[in-house]
């Protein structure tokens, strides 16, 4: 046994050997018309969506309300500005943490004056960010079949940003909304071909537990609350 | 429980005659599951074709656990290139040693740990506790069954057996908080401890739901949020994960995922599905420096040895033959004194601990096939615990079955022998009151809580040449044919 790798080599060894005789597929996959396994076209079988940009929005904002997800139209900037001053105000927030980005940080100058921004950079205070009020990101992508909003470490200002405050608040535009999660990977490979981030995480719904008698509470750990500000 | 100095099958019978026998507790647990299985059928049903959806998941599973050796170079190369580092363990020792070797090594104080049923499989706790490192398990239910010194109950669900007062009780007593019936007020309670230790970790340890080979990633699936701060905060991020966890792409999580999520728990998707693949990297402002992956064989390639068992390596692990379990549902998870509880447990883990000890398990069975019917990549569960029946009988018969089935069969093959043996029949229905309840009793273990059949006063022979007599008399009367 190595130190650095471990039993590498055994088990690799014992793998090969165990696979020497072949299994039997028991549940084959159908074949299409075309003789390709359906696998390839899973899609299919997935809960419908609907092809049009409002029936994608439609599936988004029902599955929003049953998860809990507070999803809001907003027509331009001036009203994401307004509908974040009247979560600060009700909520009497004192700090937001955020990342630099161009919708985050368009909206900095537009805060109410009681509500100091912590601009998240390299070597942030953890303390600091746990006492927060709010998370305000961007996301990559929003998806219709899930009701899900995909961050990434690159676009929603690293891993704890948007899962550490307790409420978390996302400015994203309406053509970033994709069908399923098989457009969403599309989208994120095009995206950052090889690189991807280091995170990349499909939040569904704010932070939820039904650990105790199986009675839903939102927000054992992080965000109890989770608000969706979208652009046209 | 699961630790217990009894032998397994002895721990076994006597835990079951336990919670078999406790009717208000089996009706919460039953009502429980029975509430997931309407999620689950209810989201289930949203699904264009879920068979064929199922049979999609099966064929990718089967590719990627039959070829898993090039999968988990694949996988290892990549994530290695962004800078994370793999071991290899064999088995549960060499993966504890890992992990307290790199804690010692990098002077770590507190740990995190999100869950992880391999982490429960190789005892990690209890081996980092002893040698003085705090680790706080940071899942909810975990949590619970961690202040309570139990394991879970159920390896989704680790503490649906436990009422709020109970969890209040354990709350009071371990960390002085007041009493209260309001499970939002308990989860807040477990908030507040849990952030802090989110905070303070060095070290954040997570299990993992699949490796991802094209990418290099692992993926996590949760609904609270606490694994992505485990591997967010801390400066260490260990996943232990079994080596069977492989999908070829990224994706094909567009189809594990939801299919996870609706047979687990009866969601469309889980809260919180994050793949990470590797440390922070150039440019981030966060995520740990190092990150490392402990694949853990621990018996995994025996079974994958067996090709006729080799599917039951296609778990996902969602939980959702146990929700179905007739067996479950009245004996617990407690019960099976494995880690993996229920009907896949059954089915796994004589090949990880030993078909000898662990036989016993093949028989929690009713043979219904709901845990077949229910599983999302298609396993055939209940085919598999027959199959291990067959095993153990073919590797150890047990010497009382073989006589009876020689007696049996010697009895058959002489009419004149069975006819006598049908006679004497009822005679010992009227003798068993004399033994019953004694160590005497031959069928004791049915008797204790069933009444014994009596034996019907005519034999089944008897009867027939009756009824045949009586019909030829009747055709000869008639004078037809
Ligand atoms: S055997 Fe199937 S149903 Fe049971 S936990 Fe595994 S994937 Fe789920």
């Amino acid at each position: 046994m190595s130190p650095n790798r471990g039993d590498r080599e055994a088990i690799l060894g014992r793998v090969r050997e165990a696979l020497r005789e072949e299994a039997p597929l028991k549940h084959p996959a159908e074949r299409s018309a075309g003789g390709e396994p359906t696998t390839a076209h899973f899609r299919e079988w997935l809960p419908p969506v609907g092809a049009s940009i409002e029936e994608r929005y439609a599936l988004f904002a029902k599955l929003s309300e049953s998860l809990r997800t507070e999803l809001q139209l907003c027509a331009d900037m001036a009203e994401v500005s307004a509908a974040i001053k009247k979560l600060a105000e009700e909520g009497a927030w004192k700090t937001i943490a955020l990342h630099e980005g161009e919708l985050t940080s368009a909206l900095v100058p537009a805060f109410p004056a009681q509500l100091s921004p912590m601009v998240l950079s390299k070597g942030y205070d953890k303390d600091q960010l746990e006492a927060c009020d709010a998370g305000l990101t961007e996301c990559d992508l929003l998806v219709a079949q899930t009701g899900s909003v995909c961050v990434t470490s690159k676009s929603a200002g690293g891993r704890v940003l948007s899962v550490l405050p307790p409420h978390h608040i996302v400015v994203a535009r309406k053509n970033q909304l994709v069908t399923d999660l098989s457009e969403a990977y599309a989208s994120l490979a095009s995206k950052y071909r090889d690189a991807y981030p280091s995170m990349i995480s499909f939040i569904t719904g704010p932070s939820r537990t039904g650990d105790i008698e199986r009675i839903l509470v939102l927000g054992a750990h992080g965000p109890k609350r989770l608000t969706v500000l979208l652009l046209p | 429980m699961s630790i217990t100095a009894e032998p397994p099958r002895q721990q076994f019978q006597s835990d079951a005659n336990r919670t078999s026998t406790d009717a208000p507790r089996r009706a919460a647990v039953r009502r429980a599951l029975s509430n997931y299985q309407t999620a689950r059928d209810r989201t289930g049903a949203t699904f264009t074709d879920w068979k064929s959806a199922r049979a999609s998941a099966a064929t990718i599973k089967h590719e990627a656990v039959n070829h898993l050796d090039r999968y988990l170079e694949e996988f290892e190369k990549k994530f290695s290139a962004r800078g994370g580092k793999v071991f290899w363990a064999s088995d549960s020792k060499q993966a504890r040693d890992y992990i307290l070797h790199l804690a010692k090594e990098k002077n770590v104080r507190s740990i995190v740990k999100s869950k992880a049923m391999t982490g429960e499989e190789i005892h990690l706790n209890q081996a980092l506790l002893e040698e003085g490192y705090g680790v706080v398990e940071s899942d909810l239910g975990e949590y619970i069954q961690q202040l309570k010194g139990e394991p879970p109950y159920h390896f989704v669900f680790p503490c649906m057996h436990l009422r709020r007062d109970e969890i209040s009780d354990l709350f009071q007593r371990e960390l002085g908080t007041e009493k209260t019936d309001s499970p939002e007020e308990l989860t807040m309670i477990a908030r507040r401890v849990l952030r802090r230790a989110y905070v303070e970790a060095d070290m954040g340890i997570s299990g993992g739901n699949f490796i991802v080979a094209d990418t290099g990633m692992i993926s996590i699936t949760e609904n609270e949020g606490n694994a992505r701060l485990t591997v967010g905060l801390p400066k260490i991020h260990v996943a232990l994960i079994g080596i069977e966890k492989v999908v070829p792409c990224l994706a094909d999580l567009a189809l594990f995922l939801p299919m996870l999520a609706t047979a687990g728990t009866g969601q469309h998707l889980t809260g919180y599905n994050s793949m990470y693949g590797g440390p922070r990297q150039p440019g981030e402002i966060d995520g740990p420096d190092e990150f490392h992956v402990v694949f853990l064989d621990n018996h995994r390639t025996r079974l994958l040895a067996d090709p006729e068992q080799r599917d039951a390596l296609h778990c996902i692990r969602c939980g959702a033959c146990l929700n179905v379990c007739p067996i479950f549902k009245n004996i617990g998870g407690h019960t099976y004194g494995t880690t993996y509880q229920g009907p896949i447990g059954s089915v796994i883990t004589p090949h990880f601990r030993g078909l000898e000890d662990w036989k016993h398990l093949s028989g929690a069975s009713s043979l219904c096939g709901a845990c077949t019917e229910t599983c999302p990549v298609g396993i055939d569960i209940h085919h598999h615990l027959l199959h291990n029946r067959r095993n153990a009988a073919t590797q150890k018969p047990a010497p009382g079955e073989q006589f009876l089935w020689r007696a049996f069969s010697f009895l058959m093959k002489r009419p004149a022998l069975y006819r006598l043996a049908t006679k004497f029949a009822p005679l010992g229905g009227m003798l068993h009151p004399l033994v019953q309840g004694s160590p005497l009793d031959p069928v004791a273990s049915w008797t204790a809580t069933r009444e014994f059949p009596a034996a019907p006063a005519g034999s089944f022979r008897a009867r027939f040449r009756a009824h045949t007599a009586a019909k030829s008399a009747a055709l000869k009367k008639g004078g037809v044919q």
